[in-house]
């Protein structure tokens, strides 16, 4: 049989990624129009990025987005390494099947259910909403993607070297740091930088656990959009789309030279 | 077992109990107290145990009396497994010949092709939802094309109507579709295609009978993971469904933030989850099938 997929295949495979990027460019297309009307084009621009610069509101939530992910995503690393080394390494425990169930529903759960359980929670806890809330949100939804892939991760290893470490009269806390966490290396930084989009992007579970004075940017960017378009809204998704693209790039390239580098220390 | 192992268990065990499971009790309890103009809004139910085993013995139903005296709730549910059911087709109907033609590609379009699925994960939810705003609305993208090329001659109305909803819903899970039937697709042996074919079948049954079953572990998975958070969906009916689509999400949103009745939400919340239970348990299953849990 023929290989590569027959034209018919190709054109309907080549209209889902139309689909999928369309959005996309027209954004970032229209964050450069002069025109305020999304249906005029009005030439280059860039009016909007400095109309952005001069919006304080934007600026501060922004900020206070950038904390939060930074402070949810590493505490979900921590919690989501553990997690995904237990599911792989232990195989039986008291409650082992509810645990798994716990890191699994999470990644299927409506955000309406997980923000408004977790906002009653915290009254009941009687934590003050604010930005602490947001990051124990945040955690406990993307400690669950971590542990995923950690746990995926840890099943394609071969367990035999940490065995071996083991023999050799390595410690458990040694084996740990010199032999599992290097190997498990590049999912603990793919499950960091999921967790920090993950709660850089989230609206209903922060807009649930914020209070007054931390307002992220979703739930700034949101409540613009629901006035109407603002092509202030098209810049800063501009800018994000731009940082995501160059940390994307970033992080291959290095993953890429560090497999070239594995490969060069094999005999 | 050491102790670093039990500490590798307990840790995120004892985090996912106390802000995972502990919260459905929560609700739960919330759903049966009695609404209050206060902060928070609702009546303690129980201050002490004794108060708490005299509360369960005749609990407080009235909050889901009134979820099922307003067809506004029942329609809701209804409306958005209706809504979330055809979206999972659909979205099924457009992934299914992109990841078999995925599938089929040489290396390097594979790697290429994998990374454009994945690429609009790491970009904003939010602002890709929104941007269908602006190719919907009556003076948008879509109409002016489709009005300049003489193909309509009245714009067409979409941005705030169902099908908005659902070009909205396909549109941000597709990549939740493709990835598992990709991986699943990708794992298909040629040669079975290939001795399909020298068996005289024609390549719409090789298709239908050799490649379709082959894959179904992927279209399951997929059809879950869009399934279940759609019919919970609240960004994208509020913003391109508008009062057209009247589902759930919205409606707890409503019940929460505008009309502040916490003991109701927390009822529509419960009744959602035990919606969703079924589901949710097929999906572990599969993915524990798969080698995750």
């Amino acid at each position: 049989m023929r290989r590569g997929p027959s034209w018919p295949l190709c054109v309907a495979m080549g209209l889902g990624f139309v689909f999928l990027y369309l959005p996309i460019v027209t954004l970032i297309v229209y964050s450069f129009n002069e025109s305020k009307l999304v249906t005029v084009w009005g030439g280059w621009s860039l009016k909007w990025y400095r109309e952005l610069w001069a919006n304080q509101g934007l600026i501060d939530a922004a900020w206070v987005s950038v904390r939060v992910a930074l402070a949810s995503s590493t505490l979900a690393t921590c919690l989501g390494v553990m997690a995904g080394i237990a599911l792989a390494r232990s195989s039986r425990f008291f409650g082992r099947t509810l645990f798994s169930g716990m890191v699994l529903a999470p990644l299927v759960m409506p955000d309406v259910i997980i923000g408004l359980s977790l906002l009653l929670t915290f009254i009941s806890l009687s934590l003050d909403r604010g930005m602490l809330t947001i990051v124990l949100a945040h955690a406990t939804c993307s400690m669950c993607y971590v542990a995923v892939v950690v746990q995926a991760r840890l099943t394609g290893l071969d367990r035999s070297v940490e065995e071996a470490a083991q023999d050799l009269g390595a410690r458990p806390a040694t084996v740990f740091w010199r032999v599992t966490l290097p190997m498990i290396a590049p999912g603990v930084v793919s499950g960091w930088l999921l967790s920090f989009t993950l709660s850089l992007d989230d609206l209903v579970i922060a807009s649930f656990a914020a209070g007054p004075g931390s307002t992220t940017l979703p739930i700034k960017v949101f409540s613009q959009v629901r006035l109407g378009v603002t092509p202030e809204i098209n810049a800063i998704a501009t800018i994000l789309i731009g940082l995501v693209a160059l940390g994307t790039l970033v992080w291959s390239v290095s993953l890429k030279r560090a497999r070239a580098a594995a490969a060069d220390d094999l005999p | 077992m050491g102790w670093g192992r039990r500490l590798t268990i307990a840790v995120p065990y004892l985090w996912l109990l106390l802000f995972f499971l502990l919260p459905f009790f929560i609700v739960a309890k919330i759903s049966i107290s009695e609404p209050a103009i206060a902060r928070p809004p609702y009546l303690p139910v129980w201050d002490s145990i004794g108060a708490a085993l005299d509360h369960l013995s005749a609990p407080n139903l009235e909050n889901y009396a009134f979820l099922f005296s307003d067809a506004l709730y029942i329609d809701s549910y209804l409306n958005s497994l209706q809504v979330a059911g055809i979206s999972t087709l659909l979205t099924l109907l457009v992934g299914f010949p992109m990841a078999y033609g995925m599938a089929r590609s040489g290396p390097t379009w594979r790697a290429i092709l994998l990374t454009a699925v994945i690429l609009p994960f790491w970009t904003s939810f939010l602002i890709r939802v929104y941007s269908w705003i602006g190719i919907l609305k009556t003076e948008g993208l879509l109409n002016q094309v489709l009005l300049s090329l003489g193909a309509i001659t009245e714009p067409l109305v979409i941005h705030l109507t169902p099908l908005a909803v659902y070009i909205g819903i396909v549109y941000s899970y597709l990549p939740f579709m493709v990835l598992p039937l990709y991986s699943s697709l990708e794992k298909l042996d040629g040669s079975l295609m290939e001795a399909a074919a020298d068996l005289g079948a024609r390549p719409a049954t090789v298709f239908w009978r050799v490649v379709v079953p082959l894959a179904m572990p992927g279209v399951a998975a997929g059809c879950f993971l869009v399934f279940i958070p759609a019919v919970g969906e609240f960004v994208i009916p509020e913003l391109l469904g508008g009062v057209s689509t009247q589902m759930i999400g919205r409606t707890l949103w409503t019940e929460f933030f505008q009309n502040r009745d916490w003991p109701v939400a927390s009822a529509l919340t419960v009744l959602l989850v035990l919606v969703l239970v079924v589901p949710i348990v097929i999906f572990q299953r599969i993915a524990r099938r798969g080698g995750t849990g």
